[in-house]
């Protein structure tokens, strides 16, 4: 009985206009949102000032790290509070798809990812000499999906947490440990070989992985291909797992 | 759905029989049957912590374990068709607190009522619900701003976006003056005689009762009695609810006592 309806255009539009609404109102947020990042890049630039490759690679790494971090965190509270304020609960007893609600958020926080992440890919590229073989609207591209699947986590993770003191607890728990494997420290195929193993099913490194590919080919490689089709295909299934923990009747 | 004004009014606006709710371990709800009637205004009443609430949610449709028979305007509760025609609100208030009233209930209107079509309807309907909550001087104020009689008002005024058929109000008058208490309920009257709606509304202040068309008296998970005030003061010889509804407690825990000693 409450299978998700199709989605509807006006609604999802419509929550998507409001959570940038909301988040117009909190230009705080805006700013340590778009400006962090870049502020990072110029400080590594300067902390490997002698070594230029190694801000290269570490560089088009963040630029994929940085808007899933960011969206995980901005989605993960905004949804619990979405839960806790019981507008969550309000909008259920509305005529309003689960998937509406939850491609709303995508596309809200989608549309800053995009600013976040020219600004961040701009600066890396024209200002700090970052070495990118490919095309930087590839990273882009990148950022932009990397974004995503930090909305689909942040949405599904905040099922789990009672309290916001919870949720941000979640991002060391999800983040860090896909931060630690993701080839940004070592090359992933020189880590033990469990860990390689734990790296391949984790989606950050494939984040990584398509940053990498960009920044050493000009043209579209296949690795590239399948990279970007695996971050694209977790953050689609997240975003239906966490569909799913959207209930209309609760106890 | 378009035609359903034409049905009989005698059909009640909600209908229960054995319902039950079940939360954890607990039943919250014992098989409860009562009826709602169409065009009046029903107070359930009873102590914090009876049942009111969730009674409230099953009816809405946003309950989970409900048993038993619960029909809500000809559908079963929670029936997708019937997410346009009740208009609820909770306990606290659930709007943005960091949206202005007017941007809340635009967002709220749009989910109602979308699309580019239908968005006069929408800025008519959001301009009519703030005045009707008193709030037409507040509309570009950012709800978190508000004072909490406030706040609460915007979330009135959202349940009232869609001029929908049944209301359920949740303790809509908790922590209000007396002014506004007495302009709301001026407002709950005015809804049911000029635009036909039905109202349940739940208070544990019983003075409210003697505002109210119709009651249902709620202790510990189960209808005490139901009829209006007058019948209820008739019935118990009191001259008020709250006396009425202490003797009915007192009945009802003497019948409990009868009860244990014969068994």
């Amino acid at each position: 009985m409450t299978a998700t309806s199709a989605l509807s255009l006006p609604r999802t539009t419509a929550t998507a206009a409001r959570v940038l609404r909301q988040l117009r109102h909190d230009p705080r947020t805006i700013a340590l949102m778009i400006l962090v990042p870049c502020v990072m890049l110029f400080l590594l630039r300067y902390v490997f000032d002698g070594s230029a490759r190694t801000f290269d690679t570490i560089g088009a790494s963040l630029l994929g790290i940085f808007p899933l971090i960011t969206m995980f965190l901005v989605t993960s509270i905004a949804t619990l509070r979405e839960r806790t304020s019981g507008t969550l609960e309000r909008l259920l007893a509305m005529p309003l798809g689960k998937g509406d609600l939850i491609a709303g958020y995508a596309l809200a926080f989608g549309a800053v990812a995009v600013v976040q992440s020219a600004l961040a890919t701009g600066l890396a590229v024209w200002f700090l000499d970052l070495d990118v073989v490919g095309s930087p609207w590839l990273l882009l591209l990148v950022a932009l999906l990397d974004a995503l699947l930090g909305t689909a986590l942040g949405l599904f993770v905040s099922a789990f947490a009672a309290s916001e003191f919870q949720a941000v607890q979640f991002m060391p728990a999800v983040i860090f440990p896909q931060l630690l494997l993701c080839g940004l420290f070592t090359p992933r195929d020189a880590m033990h070989p469990v860990l390689e193993a734990v790296s391949d099913v984790l989606p950050m490194s494939y984040a990584v992985d398509g940053m990498n590919e960009v920044l050493h080919h000009a043209d579209l490689t296949a690795a590239f291909l399948r990279d970007i089709t695996i971050v694209a295909a977790v953050a689609l299934l997240v975003l239906t797992l966490g569909a799913a923990t959207l209930k209309r009747r609760s106890a | 759905m378009m035609n359903y004004s034409s049905r009989p009014p005698e059909e009640p606006a909600v209908h229960a029989q054995d319902l039950t709710v079940v939360r954890g371990s607990r039943t919250v709800l014992r098989g409860l049957g009562f009826t709602v009637p169409r065009g009046r205004i029903t107070g359930l009443l009873g102590p914090s912590g009876c049942g009111k609430s969730t009674l409230m949610r099953a009816v809405v449709g946003t309950q989970a374990k409900v048993t038993g028979t619960l029909d809500v305007l000809g559908r079963p509760a929670g029936h997708p068709s019937l997410r346009t025609r009740i208009g609820y609100v909770t306990q606290a208030p659930s709007v943005y607190d960091d949206l202005t009233v007017r941007q809340n209930l635009d967002y709220f209107a749009a989910i109602l009522d979308p699309g580019r079509a239908a968005a006069d309807r929408r800025h008519d309907n959001v301009t009519r619900a703030t005045a009707d909550v008193d709030l037409t001087g507040h509309a570009d104020a950012l709800a978190g701003t508000l004072s909490g009689g406030q706040r609460s008002r915007v979330s009135l005024a959202v349940a009232l976006l869609g001029a929908p058929e049944l209301l359920i109000l949740d303790e809509p008058t908790v922590g209000l003056d007396p002014v506004l208490r007495r302009d709301l309920w001026q407002l709950f009257h005015d809804l049911a005689a000029e635009r036909g709606a039905t109202l349940l509304v739940s208070s544990h202040v019983m003075d409210e009762a003697e505002r109210c068309h119709q009651l249902l008296l709620m202790r510990a998970g189960e209808v005490l009695a139901d009829g209006t005030p007058e019948a209820l003061r008739t019935r118990t010889g009191a001259d008020t609810v709250e006396t009425a509804f202490l003797r009915l407690v007192d009945e009802a825990a003497a019948a409990a006592r009868t009860k244990e000693s014969t068994r």
